[in-house]
């Protein structure tokens, strides 16, 4: 009897799931652990393998369609063997809706590649190097003039067709860095009123948990200015020190700072559960980053211990990952306490809203020089201004204010932090 | 600039035409003292007598014959029909004659003959009376085809129709003879093939002619209400086709619904998408598609009918998926 293949739960929070791609064609060997295909859950693209031996014998869902956890999505069976249930080829379940098209042609149209003789060498095929391409004639024509290879551009149309509206991302003029996922928002085409895009599943995500948070969770936010002066200077000496071993951003020492602001205000190192609140022991800082069709926070775990050279390889690699949408479920759970820095986008300050069950988030804003008045002189000094938002259910006004004077005070003297 | 109708200003093309060249003359069923089936030559029995408005017995083929018997003579006749759908039987005389007469003479026999009447559906005339013939009319070299949509439009064509020194065919509509419009004073003679863009709009182009202009026109309007632009083009000839204003708008939008009366086969629509695919490939982001009447014989039954025919919702919705919106 032919082994079901289901859509896996690959997120703690994921309820429905995309088929991107399929690695494994009908026909191919499986063995227990291979990759049969690419899920873009809420969070990352995820790998769902067999939990059989044997040989793919049905795709059941098309590429570009989103299932929900749960849904068969192919069958793995003995080669030849019939497939029991009545297969789900035609379209995805009606409360799939296909990212793109419920069109069926990109599994039809996708050639079984040529090298898979020896079945188990199937997955060393790169599935782009022989997938057909579908554009539209004038995608095709635009892709032509501007140098774009569109077999880096994914396609919104039917079956993954590459129309104008796709390619309007990737017309910078030279062909699209590699790792970049399509970015959601397309450039305005001539002749277009509007663009609608489909929703991510991490766009689906941001939503309800954002929303979920400043509707239910009663914030209010504290704003500090902070003197950046010897943190400053104390970067340049570390930098100049670690040479070409690594660099150390300000937002390592901010993240550092606040891992140690939270050690000593384990009040603010807490998660909100309804019935209870839960004060962590470990510091565990969330780092809000950007990627290009939403935003994740990748988890620096321990950042109290850790010095300020580790913090900041762990960031750079957490944060190369996460734009790739390659971090997995533990490296972007499981934080107590977030950090987002707008700093770079020339932001003074802003607020940020608290990533449940999380009872706070400092939010970065950028460093700038501002006269100001020391000993009675007006000076020019390198100034930042740090947002809290708390979650007053957890942390009371003067619990964040005592947190943030802590904050402050340890980024105004970086010495501090080695105490 | 006066409103008038579409019936009254077919009336004025006559008129004028009638008094600035006397070799023109109207035949046909009814249109002498019963003023013609809708009226059209209202008034035109009394002003240029019974020699130049010849009442004909119920007999398409022979009158038709006459007509071009008569354009061959030299006089420049207008044959009315009272609708198209009686005109399949007088093909004969307008495909094997009239249409032929230029070609197999070597241009020495003249043909300045226009047949004229309405085409297409009306409101449950069912399924003999209510056809769309411009895809078979359209087909035959020789022959000059238009089809106009608004009074302005039909008082141009039919004028210059009768000008022109080869057989025209003019499309007229059953539902269009009480439309008013504006009608420019003094005169006006609208180029044979030549489309116009009856609403400018850069997001989809939308191509029709004669009762579905005003389709178009009431999709548009939902459209824009959906933030999307739609361009309508008014094709007002079918023979020879206005490519330029087709490809013109295509360059510009990339993508089109072409709209017609007639069933989907072999229809105006299927010509007007092969000129797009051959001509601007290159510039279409979707493939075109085409709103037509349901290929069936046109139900009697009220309900059906309005499902049959081409409607604004079906063009929005074909527009909606050349935008990938749907």
């Amino acid at each position: 009897m032919a082994t079901k293949v289901v859509m896996e739960a690959l997120s703690p929070t994921m309820e429905e799931g995309r088929l991107v791609k399929w690695t494994k064609a009908v026909g191919d060997a499986v063995k227990t652990g291979d990759t049969l295909a690419e899920v873009e859950t809420d969070k990352a693209v995820m790998e769902l393998v067999a939990r059989a031996d044997g040989q793919l014998l049905q795709q059941a869902v098309a590429e570009g369609a989103t299932v929900p956890v749960g849904d068969i999505v192919a069958y793995i069976g003995a080669p030849g063997e019939k497939v029991a249930a009545t297969p789900a080829v035609a379209a995805p379940p009606p409360s799939a809706k296909p990212a793109g098209s419920g069109e069926r042609g990109a599994v039809a149209a996708a050639p079984a590649p040529a090298q898979a003789a020896p079945a188990a060498a199937a997955a060393a095929v790169a599935p782009d190097a022989t997938r057909v391409v579908k554009a539209s004639p004038l995608a095709r024509r635009l892709a032509k003039d501007k140098g774009v290879d569109l077999k880096l551009v994914q396609g919104s149309g039917p079956g993954g067709r590459v129309i104008l509206r796709d390619l309007a991302a990737a017309s910078g003029g030279s062909a699209l860095p590699l790792p970049a996922p399509r970015s959601p928002v397309p450039a305005a085409a001539p002749g277009v009123a509007f663009d609608d895009v489909p929703l991510t599943q991490i766009r689906k995500t941001i939503a309800k948990r954002l929303a979920a948070s400043l509707g239910p969770v009663p914030h209010f936010f504290l704003t500090a200015e902070v003197d950046m002066e010897r943190a400053a200077e104390a970067r340049e000496a570390l930098n100049q020190q670690l040479g070409d071993a690594g660099k150390i951003s300000f937002n390592d020492i901010i993240v550092k700072g606040v891992a140690l602001a939270l050690v000593k205000h384990r009040a603010c190192n807490a998660w909100w559960q309804d019935d209870h609140i839960r004060y962590w022991n470990d510091v565990h800082v969330g780092m809000a980053v950007a990627v290009e069709d939403g935003l994740i926070t990748p988890v620096i775990r321990n950042a109290d211990r850790k010095p300020l050279s580790a913090i900041g390889a762990e960031a750079r690699v957490l944060a190369q990952r996460a734009r790739e949408r390659h971090l997995k479920p533990e490296e972007y759970t499981g934080a107590t306490f977030s950090v987002s820095n707008l700093g770079m986008f020339d932001i003074d300050q802003f607020t940020a809203v608290i990533n449940p069950p999380e009872a706070g988030i400092v939010a970065v804003g950028s460093i700038v020089p501002k006269p100001v008045v020391e000993d009675g002189q007006v000076t020019v000094r390198r100034r930042l201004r740090l947002t809290m938002s708390c979650d007053h259910r957890v942390i009371d006004g003067a619990t964040g204010a005592a947190f943030m004077k802590t904050l402050k005070q340890m980024l105004e003297n970086p010495l501090a932090m080695l105490l | 600039m006066p409103t008038i109708t579409y019936r009254d200003a077919l009336n004025q093309a006559l008129r004028e035409e009638m008094k600035r060249d006397e070799t023109v003359f109207l035949m046909g069923e009814e249109v002498g003292l019963y003023q013609g089936a809708y009226k059209v030559s209202r008034g035109l029995l009394e002003e240029f007598g019974a020699q130049r408005v010849v009442d004909t017995p119920i007999a398409e083929l022979g009158f038709a014959g006459i007509g071009v018997g008569a354009a061959m003579g030299g006089l420049r006749p207008v044959i009315e029909f009272m609708t198209w759908n009686f005109a399949v039987l007088a093909l004969d005389q307008i495909v094997n004659s009239a249409a032929k007469m230029l070609y197999m003479s070597g241009g020495q026999v003249p043909m300045p003959i226009v047949f004229r009447g309405p085409n297409g559906a009306a409101l449950q005339l069912s399924s003999q009376h209510s056809q769309a013939w411009e895809s078979w009319l359209a087909h035959i070299p020789g022959l000059k085809v238009v089809a106009p949509a608004t009074p302005a439009d039909a008082k141009g064509l039919l004028k210059s129709a009768i000008r022109d020194n080869n057989p025209v065919l003019v499309l007229e509509g059953e539902m269009l003879y009480n439309n008013k419009g504006d009608v420019p004073e003094g005169e006006i003679l609208i180029p044979i093939g030549q489309a116009e863009v009856k609403r400018p709009g850069t997001d989809v182009t939308l191509i029709c002619h004669s009762k579905t202009v005003s389709v178009a026109l009431k999709a548009a309007d939902q459209l824009a209400g959906q933030n999307v632009s739609a361009e309508v083009v008014d094709l007002r000839s079918l023979r020879p086709l206005d490519e330029a204003a087709i490809l013109g708008s295509i360059g510009k939008t990339h993508r089109a619904v072409v709209v017609e009366e007639g069933w989907p086969q072999c229809g105006v629509g299927a010509q007007i998408v092969d000129i797009i695919q051959r001509e601007a490939f290159d510039q279409l982001d979707a493939p075109v598609l085409r709103v037509t009447q349901a290929d069936v014989p046109m139900p009697y039954n009220k309900q059906l009918e309005r499902l049959a025919k081409p409607s604004p919702e079906k063009v929005v919705s074909a527009a909606r998926r050349v935008l990938y919106l749907d």
